[in-house]
């Protein structure tokens, strides 16, 4: 099992991927630097938080440009897993993997705190080893989370079961409280909270690790 | 151009600093040169008033590889590993402009981190405020607290802790100090020194404009009306492009093709190149048509004394800058040789085919001029020794301390740091809100402690012993988490130095730092002086503030907050009771009494290294459950603090003492800690020779504080807490007009 670990300029969070998995889940992984016109050997890909370009546009507005952006696309298309972690997720609404779109918090503010996640679905190679209600408490780190869509979009989330989690107490102004969604494919998850920083029991929860898990468990065999 | 006595006014030069120049060069200097010395003589940049007196302060130990005189502070902790630290200041630019001079305060200390070949690791900051009683008061604040966020952000470093005050003195003159920490192995330490004569001088970052020209100046003069002009001083700042930056140099330096690298910050071209130099005995020659410029038309005055950020000087070996200029080429940096190293110690700059500048390095530098300033006086304070002939019998306690729980100064920050990213890079094992920040090094099996600390009151009252108090509890802090105190950096935030009275209080402070330094065992590394901290006429309180690092064996550290009901409360160092002199400096004669007078608390610094001791073994035996050192506020507020809405405590006092002074008295070297086993740590304590009496038990959802004849205290958690986190948001969104 390889997780490559994409780096945009301004990707900020890439490390703390790469030592997670490493590390927490004594897996490979690699960086793939973003003018990379290909994904090389991985299994998986995440694309990492930060503030990809610096953000001084929308955010991920920039790197949904990038070279390896084709090579996720397609690897998105072709039954791969991908993750997409805050700037990530962000990457992946401007990249049209995900639908919606990322706002400024409600209150304008960055807010950097843990969180209660519920966990919506069972059904997708990310929540596998979760139940439906489980609650799991995972930091969020953002400016820009407040998840937008039309009603239409959201009820058709909803209706095809890819909410992946819900805040439990809305920090940004979330519609309907959503924190993470998958595509149709349920094999590319976005999500503002960051589970990467919870899986080490030093760091305040291991919450995170049953998401990675979940994924290590499910990996498609992709012909490459 | 002649250089007329207005023109030498201008630029902040007295004609006896002008003279020396003459003298120095043996001419008169063009104007491109007046304006080169007049940055790198600018009390910023020269440290010339404090120059002498900062000779008293310990630089060295055990621990230090790296002190004063670098880009930053280096101590060793094991393995080969390395520490980078210091501080500095950004207070007159986030007055004039909040966001971007606090954002460009965090940039400026980063860089000088990550020149020494250091990743980034920790940021915090001490900030001082005024009182929020109005919106350009809380505009100020929003802006510095975004501007931090923005910049620690966006580039990925965790802003892990901090303090933030309030105080009048402060309304026209706020204080942002920024604390930066990054880590390396010894043998890949980079230092500022040019060497090797034929080596090419290679410029690298963002291009140079016009802005901040004279920053370094500006800080080095008191504001007036007119100050509020000098917003175009004032440098804008690119976190992107600074993360952009610290990839590209950490890889190229590890090409091996790097001699030498310094940051441009204050003065910029100017400093970076001359500091360089300097240090390294040799001369650059530098051609600013070869600098990347962001407009047409700069004159060679301006691009030397731009204050662009994000940029950075570095000295390669020649013949191997196809190497680094690959690096920077993969990040999209700019880097171009812009000059040579010379083998004369002369800093020669050329613009459009002449020399415009030729300046011998020393004369920038160790020539600038050095000021033993009149101190003989005793320091400025204008309150009184003795307050209240009697102190006031309080009408109702509870009352009191929800007051204090919920002022500006004791309230949780939680709004500012909240708005702080201080868990990227996955490290932080203690965040804001903790006595001190634990910040673990994932390559070793060591953590960092860091704590920063200044009492601006107290220094007021009695700079030297406000000096040593804020040693003092820095070194608590971290002994409280279970650290052992290494080594500090400071930063010294005074009035106007020519000013005798001021100059004494600087004085005073620095004898003070010296003095508790040298006894806590921390060498000062590094730091930053910033004067002139007046507006019209009316100094800051002297605020030096402390930045002590520690260390400690990765571990969970131990938490402020109690963690059951039914544990033993033990007041490490003992009650140590206020007399009413020393009660005039406290928050309580602050928020309560609406008074300042007297002397700060008492400090015997061997009691208080003995409790230091006590703490760290308690810590290691695994005795103490919660821990919480006592400070602003005393017992009743540390109590508080450590309570949570489930948790609180049931405390008895002595019954000899007035209750206000016993509740919320600030004696130092006292620890309140929660634990199972009261006795085991009687015994660490009674070998230390340190009090510990057992004082309470932590109870359910109330904080009950009494003495043998009746309850002082009796409030549900609940209220305590809610007043706590409520009262900052409150103070910043209560609409003024």
């Amino acid at each position: 099992m390889k997780v490559g670990v994409i780096v945009f300029p301004g990707s900020n969070c890439d490390h703390d991927a790469w030592y997670a998995i490493r590390h927490n889940l004594k897996s490979e992984a690699e960086f793939i630097w973003h003018d990379s016109p290909t994904l090389g050997d991985v299994d998986a890909v995440i694309l990492p938080g930060g503030f990809s370009y610096g953000d001084y546009l929308r955010c991920g507005a920039i790197a949904r440009f990038s070279p390896v952006m084709q090579a996720v696309k397609k690897f998105a298309a072709d039954g791969g897993l991908v993750l997409g972690i805050c700037n990530g997720f962000q990457i992946l609404v401007e990249a049209g993997l995900l639908p919606g779109a990322l706002l400024r918090n409600q209150e304008l503010k960055f807010i950097c705190k843990e969180v209660g996640l519920r966990t919506e679905t069972k059904n997708s190679p990310f929540t596998s080893k979760l139940l439906v209600g489980q609650v799991i408490y995972v930091p969020i780190a953002h400016g820009e989370g407040q998840y937008f869509a039309d009603a239409r979009t959201l009820d058709e989330l909803e209706a095809e079961d890819r909410v992946a989690f819900r805040y439990m107490k809305n920090p940004n102004g979330s519609a309907r409280d959503i924190a993470g969604i998958l595509n149709r494919g349920r094999n590319v998850l976005g999500m503002m909270p960051h589970p990467e920083r919870a899986c080490d029991a030093l760091m305040g929860s291991t919450d995170g690790l049953s998401i990675f898990e979940s994924m290590f468990s499910n990996t498609p065999v992709l012909t490459k | 151009m002649t250089i007329t006595p207005e023109l030498i006014a201008q630029h902040q030069l007295t004609q006896g600093e002008y003279d020396k120049i003459v003298s120095l060069l043996g001419r008169e200097p063009s104007y491109t040169e007046l304006g080169v010395f007049s940055v790198m003589w600018s009390e910023h940049c020269s440290y010339k008033s404090s120059r002498i007196h900062l000779k008293k302060l310990p630089t060295t130990g055990k621990y230090v590889v790296q002190g004063p005189g670098e880009n930053a502070g280096v101590i060793g902790i094991g393995d080969g590993w390395v520490i980078a630290f210091k501080i500095e200041s950004h207070n007159h630019p986030s007055y004039i402009e909040p966001f971007q001079g606090a954002a460009t305060g965090v940039g400026g200390i980063l860089r000088d981190i990550f020149t020494m070949g250091a990743r980034p690791i920790a940021v915090m900051d001490s900030l001082r405020f005024g009182p929020l009683k109005s919106a350009h008061a809380q505009r100020i604040v929003t802006g510095v607290v975004s501007g931090i966020a923005h910049y620690g952000n966006c580039f990925g470093v965790p802003t892990v802790g901090g303090e933030c005050v309030f105080e009048e003195c402060y309304a026209g003159n706020p204080l942002v100090n920024v604390f930066a920490l990054g880590v390396c192995k010894e043998d890949e330490i980079f230092y500022a020194r040019a060497s090797g004569i034929g080596n090419p001088v290679i410029y690298v970052g963002a291009k140079t404009g016009r802005d901040g020209i004279h920053g370094a100046s500006m800080a080095s003069a008191e504001f007036t009306e007119e100050s509020k002009q000098k917003r175009p001083n004032v440098q804008v700042g690119d976190p992107f492009l600074e993360k952009l930056l610290l990839e590209a140099c950490i890889e190229a330096m590890k090409t091996g093709a790097i001699v030498a690298i310094q940051d441009m910050g204050a003065a910029g071209l100017t400093s970076s190149s001359c500091e360089m130099g300097s240090r390294g005995g040799v001369g650059i020659d530098i051609d600013l048509d070869l600098v990347p410029q962001r407009e047409r038309g700069m004159t060679a005055y301006e691009m030397l004394l731009s204050e662009s950020q994000e940029r950075m000087l570095l000295v390669a070996e020649k013949g191997r800058e196809e190497e680094v200029f690959q690096v920077f080429r993969k990040w999209g940096l700019d880097a171009v040789t812009i000059g040579v190293v010379t083998p004369d110690g002369k800093l020669r700059i050329r613009h459009q085919g002449s020399v415009v500048a030729e300046i011998p390095n020393p004369a920038l530098a160790d020539e600038a001029p050095k000021y033993d300033r009149p101190h003989d006086v005793k320091p400025f304070r204008k309150a009184p020794l003795e307050g209240p002939a009697e102190i006031p019998a309080s009408a109702d306690l509870n009352a009191d301390l929800v007051r204090l729980v919920g002022s500006p100064d004791l309230c949780s920050k939680r709004w500012i740091w909240e708005q702080y990213d201080y868990q990227v890079r996955t490290n932080t094992l203690a965040g804001p809100g903790s006595d001190a920040a634990v910040v673990r090094i994932k390559e070793t099996d060591q953590s960092v402690a860091m704590s920063l600390d200044g009492n601006g009151r107290y220094c007021y009252l009695d700079p030297r012993e406000g000096a040593k108090l804020a040693v003092a509890e820095c070194c608590r802090n971290l002994s409280t988490t279970g650290a052992i105190p290494v080594a500090a950096t400071n930063n010294l935030n005074f009035g106007n130095p020519e000013r005798p009275e001021i100059m004494a209080q600087l004085v005073e402070a620095i004898e003070g730092i010296a003095e508790a330094c040298a006894h806590f065992e921390t060498p000062i590394t590094g730091g930053n002086v910033s004067l002139y901290n007046e507006t019209l006429g009316e100094g800051i309180y002297p605020t030096p503030v402390l930045g002590i690092i520690g260390l400690m064996k990765t571990a969970a550290p131990v938490p402020v907050a109690f963690q059951r009901e039914q544990a033993h409360l033990v007041l490490l160092g003992g009650f140590r009771e206020t007399d009413a002199t020393r009660f005039g400096s406290s928050e309580y004669a602050k928020v309560i009494l609406g008074q300042l007078w007297g002397l700060p608390p008492a400090l015997d610094m061997d009691y208080e290294k003995r409790v230091h001791e006590a703490m760290r073994e308690i810590v290691a035996a695994g005795l103490a459950e919660s821990a919480h050192d006592l400070s602003d506020g005393g017992l009743a507020v540390a109590a508080s603090e450590s309570c949570t809405v489930a948790v609180g405590a049931s405390i008895q006092l002595k019954g000899n003492q007035r209750a206000e002074l016993a509740l919320f008295g600030e004696a130092p070297s006292r620890i309140l800690i929660s634990t199972a086993a009261p006795e085991q740590i009687q015994e660490i304590s009674l070998r230390h020779g340190v009090e510990a009496p057992v004082i309470g038990v932590t109870m359910k959802a109330r904080l009950q504080i009494g003495n043998p004849n009746q309850m002082l205290i009796d409030l549900a958690t609940s209220d305590l807490k809610r007043t706590f986190e409520k009262a900052l948001p409150a103070l910043l969104l209560t609409k003024h007009v």
